[in-house]
């Protein structure tokens, strides 16, 4: 079943940082996050230090550019909003290019801009190197709530099952003529969700059954063994201790006068 | 005896009553058919053999352990359940991380956790998948896999629901070969009677909430008026080979 064998997100490799154990990589990402958003909007010269450190780990794990500029499209939505900002932004005027706009509007965009793009390209690189379900063992290693750790396995397991049934419905119904041309249709799609959504409750509790009938009593057992040594903490942490290192630098030029870096 | 339900009823929470008192017996390295059209009770009477559903009245023991609270998890561990589909029974990414779910369960863990896996796995040809995602086994394999992951668990009795459904001819050659060689007691739910006379010596008919037939498989699909009463049918062309019934099952 499932034409896309492997996830979208995930490009197969064996680099070093795919080897890393996923909860390094997940934490290091987190760390770097915080960094990123901890970081004044006024250092420029840091993100652009953040976007080369990004890219280095980029080259590291051969993700090409073109794969990681096709999945920012996420983003998309955001950048209408960042756009909108400067527009709208009251205070002190400034005239770009023949607009007037706001200046503390401009700084906004340029502070969610920068920061929602690195976070957005670090957590594309994270589900390039590491496997759906690495990054839910990983998760679990992290000691994420049970219940949460195990929605998102159910989720990663079904997602083609659930795919699937959909097509079959799809199919099923422009076998019958159907055609989605405008809102008139709407309805009838509106009955297939509902019954896709029938559909799956079901399954979740014939899968409950399931999982009753071979001892299931609430938690999963642990098996899998996946701890992380110092090396490996420490090579995760490269990347964090790097942005954070660049925080810490730009902010020490910035309050010595006379270099002139902001 | 390895499976004993006497006087069993039950009746849904609507009010539907689905059994009017069964009672049937499992020796020891049996393999059994339990025939029966659709609705006549099949799969509320396999909910109640591992506890899933509880008696309304009568009972069930299993190896002589009553199916009672208490002793659900082990009761789970005797019984085996094998559901109609696979895609319900393998839940967990890998194939080897299912199979170890029903034994993992069970509290153990390390080497023999590995060994009962890998060994059941052989069991049923699919160790080369070990590492693969059930989803993206063919259907006839992850049917193979789904009796693995209860057999893991090394249990009195494998109760499989409907195991020839939806598998292409050599899949259902395949797997007949595999539950032939192994070597546990077999409760088979099924209406495809063709594959419970390949399989099981002895058949059960279930209709209407009770056992209506209980003899060798043979004699009962040798009897068309038996058939006939319970809305069994032969395929067409087929004819059961060389078991003339030389005497009436014994009917209930």
């Amino acid at each position: 079943m499932g034409a896309g064998h492997h996830h979208q997100l995930y490009r197969p490799g064996d680099t070093p940082v795919h080897r890393l154990p996923p909860q390094c990589k997940l934490l290091a990402v987190v760390a770097f996050a915080i960094v990123v958003v901890a970081t004044p909007r006024e250092r420029f010269w840091a993100f652009g230090a953040y976007a080369v450190l990004l890219a280095g780990v980029a080259v590291v794990a051969r993700v090409p550019p073109g794969f990681v500029i096709r999945r920012m499209v996420v983003e998309l939505p955001f950048l209408l909003f960042v756009f909108a900002i400067p527009v709208i932004g009251l205070g002190e005027r400034v005239e770009v290019l023949g607009l007037e706009l706001s200046r503390e509007g401009l700084w906004a965009s340029w502070n969610i801009l920068a920061k929602a793009t690195l976070g957005v390209v670090a957590s594309i690189l994270l589900a390039a190197t590491t496997e759906p379900r690495a990054m839910i063992l990983g998760a679990q290693r992290l000691r994420v709530p049970q219940l949460l750790v195990q929605i998102a396995m159910f989720m990663v397991r079904y997602l083609d099952v659930i795919m699937d049934e959909t097509r079959r419905m799809r199919v099923a119904r422009e076998s019958r003529g159907f055609r989605a041309r405008d809102l008139r249709q709407a309805p009838i799609l509106a009955k297939s969700a509902g019954a896709l959504f029938i559909r799956s409750y079901e399954r979740g509790e014939r899968v409950h059954l399931a999982m009753l009938s071979r001892g299931y009593t609430g938690t999963m057992p642990v098996i899998s063994d996946m701890s992380a040594g110092v090396r490996q903490w420490l090579t995760a942490g490269a990347l964090p201790l790097a942005a954070a290192a660049v925080a810490v630098l730009t902010t020490l030029l910035a309050h010595l006068p006379g270099l002139g870096l902001t | 005896m390895t499976l004993e339900v006497r006087d069993l009823a039950y009746a849904y929470p609507d009010g539907t009553q689905a059994l009017f008192g069964v009672n049937l017996s499992i020796s020891r390295g049996e393999r059994v058919a339990l025939l029966g059209p659709n609705g006549a009770g099949k799969t509320t009477l396999v909910m109640h053999l591992n506890g899933i559903l509880t008696a309304g009245h009568g009972s069930v023991r299993v190896a002589g352990l009553p199916v009672e609270k208490g002793n659900l998890q082990e009761i789970r561990r005797r019984v085996g359940l094998v559901f109609q589909d696979p895609d319900d029974q393998l839940f967990l990414p890998t194939v080897r991380e299912d199979v170890a779910f029903g034994p993992a369960n069970l509290g153990i863990r390390g080497a023999e956790l590995e060994r009962r896996v890998t060994e059941a796995l052989a069991r049923v040809g699919m160790l080369e998948v070990i590492d693969r995602p059930p989803h993206h086994l063919s259907f006839g394999q992850r049917r193979r896999v789904a009796v693995a992951t209860v057999l893991a668990m090394d249990p009195e009795i494998l109760v499989l629901d409907e195991p020839s459904s939806n598998l292409d001819p050599a899949s259902r050659r395949e797997l007949a070969e595999i539950l032939r060689s192994l070597d546990v007691t077999i409760l088979m739910v099924t209406h495809d009677l063709p594959y419970a006379l390949e399989l099981c010596e002895r058949s059960l008919i279930l209709s209407g909430g009770t056992i209506a037939a209980d003899g060798p498989t043979p004699d009962l699909l040798g009897n068309p008026t038996l058939l006939a009463a319970h809305r069994l049918e032969l395929p067409y062309g087929f004819a059961v080979p060389q078991g003339v019934p030389d005497q009436a099952p014994h009917a209930r």
